[in-house]
């Protein structure tokens, strides 16, 4: 593929708004994950909340759309000056040139879920002012992100649970590669709600501690929240030193089960192949990755022997998972960011939260941050159904 | 401009078994029959997915084995595109009642099927197909967002691809805000250059964007169930395809916009 240009790019998570709070907690081991106070939730473990979202007004106009994940959204777009950037790229390009791909995996159902505890005792009805087609509906997100922003080109959420936010980039980079479009918002925001924290729990895939991806004794993820956004644009010839860039991608189907993955981790090899390949790379010329790496036995085990598979035991490997929580749909465009970060800062960071590294899983796993001038990064993303992408990022020079 | 070859057709919503019989009372040589919905069970699932899979799975499913079937291809190494505006109802609406019961005593398999490609899951696992799959939403847009996906993905690699885009309605409470009557789906089996499968693609289209008035179709009931059902936007271009009609077609797409494609029979 033709490499894309991340002319800007945000997160807000658990780590803080923006990406200066984000780079300050990687660089220094910090950790988002609180015991989990959220809502009414009464089970023990914890969470990656991002603070003080019930505080976030929307904007008078788009009041139909408040709730959580809309909230979380907008107070994602106001960071780092993201919102301007994309008003100069429509400048620049038009409103109806510009795509919105979001990657979401439950949009505003928190919002629904609160209503059904309050449904009419006479007709069943659901409460005033729930609003389906704005709070509750997958579209719901990319929507707002695309009126927020007085957008008019074509727009999607995608939705491939864990790794939803990832393949936007992709769906965004063909829509630019087929000229539909010039520049697209991609990204992802997935916000806490009961039923992944009550499901994921009955699938007793839940730590009651804080997340341990690649420790010996890890038990379960932690879940947490996100949004991360970035604008993309074709490659300009004239790039910055700092600049990154979106090399390839690379997409799979496991083929294998809806919860579990592939014990040899095949779907998740196939991804980073395709991604290597879309990108005319080979596994020596990558020199970080950014694991999928939840926490859950069967994640690292099977994402480890992947990674071992293509890139041998030596390539600097972390999850930043016991930092955010898993964010679930919003993961990959928060882990893309986190690459970005990464590249431009030169930080590889640590894998937290790590007691004793699993001696059955031979790559290179740091639990220490390390500092390096990076060249290109790797991100995993692996969700249920078996839906793999694995997302390349690079410097400019 | 994108363009792709129609090359397989499937179809199943209220009085519409199979392409074959829609395709007869799209021609207006067969009268339209109205009734719900039938929802095929999805035998080409391992025994134990095939029990925990829903309307929503039964449908997705079901239309994606007619394309296939109509094209001639095997879907072992088929990309796929799904699309739905909803995803599966019963099921989330099961699971809100749950968790605003005491207990929230949540079902493991209730919640791996609450993800918006579970269809989409159980496609790759019934066909054992580890190519790329992606799920979508764009509300009342998602046939159009769909098919934009489907093609943008045709021109970055040759061969075939399997769009499926459907839609179930909610039960109650979520039935009254959201008023989808019944279960309706229609899958696409398209190709890059016209040449896989059994026999030649059905139609050459080419995608572009419009401000026009979105194209109806002229059985009354089936036009109600267009504008009634986000999966039945794609009506149009069935109607065209069933009467051999080439030209132009508009499907509704967001806001005002509008999908406007072209058809080369």
């Amino acid at each position: 593929m033709s490499p894309l240009h991340l002319r800007h790019f945000t997160a807000t998570s658990a780590l803080g708004c923006g990406r200066g709070a984000t780079l300050a907690a990687l660089a220094s081991g910090g950790s988002g994950l609180r015991r989990c106070q959220f809502e009414t939730a009464a089970l023990d473990m914890y969470v990656g909340e991002v603070e003080g979202l019930d505080e976030v007004p929307l904007p008078p106009a788009l009041h139909r759309f408040d709730c959580r994940n809309n909230r979380l959204a907008h107070l994602g777009l106001a960071q780092d000056g993201f919102d301007e950037a994309v008003r100069a790229s429509a400048a620049r390009w038009g409103s109806r040139r510009i795509g919105v791909v979001i990657g979401t995996s439950t949009s505003g159902i928190l919002q629904t879920e609160i209503a059904y505890r309050h449904l009419d005792p006479q007709s069943g009805a659901l409460p005033e002012g729930f609003d389906y087609h704005h709070q509750h509906n997958a579209f719901a997100v990319a929507h707002f992100v695309r009126q927020r922003l007085a957008l008019e080109g074509p727009a999607v959420s995608v939705c491939t649970a864990c790794s939803s936010s990832a393949k936007a980039f992709a769906a965004a980079q063909r829509m630019i590669a087929a000229d539909l479009i010039d520049a697209a918002v991609v990204g992802g925001v997935d916000s806490l709600c009961l039923t992944t924290l009550y499901g994921f729990h009955s699938l007793q895939l839940i730590s009651a501690e804080p997340c341990r991806p690649f420790d010996a004794h890890r038990d379960g993820l932690s879940i947490g929240e996100a949004a991360a956004f970035a604008l993309l644009e074709r490659a300009p010839r004239e790039l910055d030193d700092a600049d990154v860039l979106l090399l390839g991608a690379g997409e799979s189907s496991d083929a294998y089960h809806m919860s579990h993955p592939h014990p040899e981790g095949a779907g998740a090899l196939s991804a980073m192949r395709a991604a290597l390949q879309s990108a005319a790379l080979r596994p020596p010329q990558i020199d970080y990755i950014n694991l999928h790496g939840t926490g859950t036995p069967s994640n690292d085990n099977t994402e480890s022997r992947a990674v071992e598979a293509l890139f041998g035991v030596d390539t600097p490997c972390s999850s930043t998972k016991a930092a955010t929580g898993h964010t679930l749909g919003a993961a990959g465009a928060l882990e893309a960011v986190v690459c970005a970060i990464a590249l431009q800062s030169g930080l590889m960071p640590a894998g937290l939260n790590v007691r004793t590294l699993d001696p059955q899983l031979h790559i290179n796993y740091l639990t220490s941050a390390r500092r390096v001038r990076l060249g290109r990064v790797l991100s995993n993303s692996f969700g249920f159904g078996g839906a793999n992408c694995a997302l390349l990022f690079g410097r400019a020079h | 401009m994108l363009t792709a070859y129609i090359q397989g057709v499937g179809i199943l919503g209220p009085g519409l078994s199979d392409w074959t019989a829609a395709a007869e009372v799209l021609r207006g040589s067969s009268p339209y029959a109205a009734e719900r919905t039938v929802l095929p069970a999805p035998l080409v699932l391992p025994p134990a997915e095939r029990r925990r899979a829903g309307r929503v799975i039964r449908l997705a499913l079901g239309v994606g084995a007619q394309a296939i079937a109509d094209a001639g291809v095997d879907a072992h190494a088929l990309p796929s595109v799904f699309s739905s505006s909803g995803g599966d109802g019963d099921n989330c609406h099961e699971i809100c009642t749950t968790l605003a019961s005491r207990d929230r005593l949540l079902s493991p398999t209730r919640f791996h099927n609450s993800v918006h490609n579970a269809a989409a899951g159980y496609w790759s696992i019934a066909y054992g197909c580890t190519e790329a799959s992606t799920a979508l939403c764009a509300h009342d847009a998602s046939f159009g967002a769909g098919l934009i996906e489907a093609l943008s993905q045709l021109a970055q690699r040759p061969g075939a691809l399997l769009l499926v885009v459907y839609d179930v309605d909610y039960p109650p409470p979520m039935r009254w805000t959201r008023p989808i009557p019944d279960a309706f789906a229609i899958a696409l089996l398209l190709s890059r250059d016209g040449a896989v499968g059994a026999r030649p693609a059905l139609a050459q289209l080419r995608l572009s964007f419009a401000q026009q008035p979105a194209s109806s179709v002229a059985q009354a009931e089936l036009e109600q169930l267009r504008r009634q059902i986000p999966a039945a936007r794609g009506l149009p271009l069935l109607e065209q395809l069933a009467q051999r009609r080439g030209g132009s077609v508009a499907l509704d797409y967001l806001d005002e916009q509008r999908l406007r494609l072209e058809l080369d029979l």
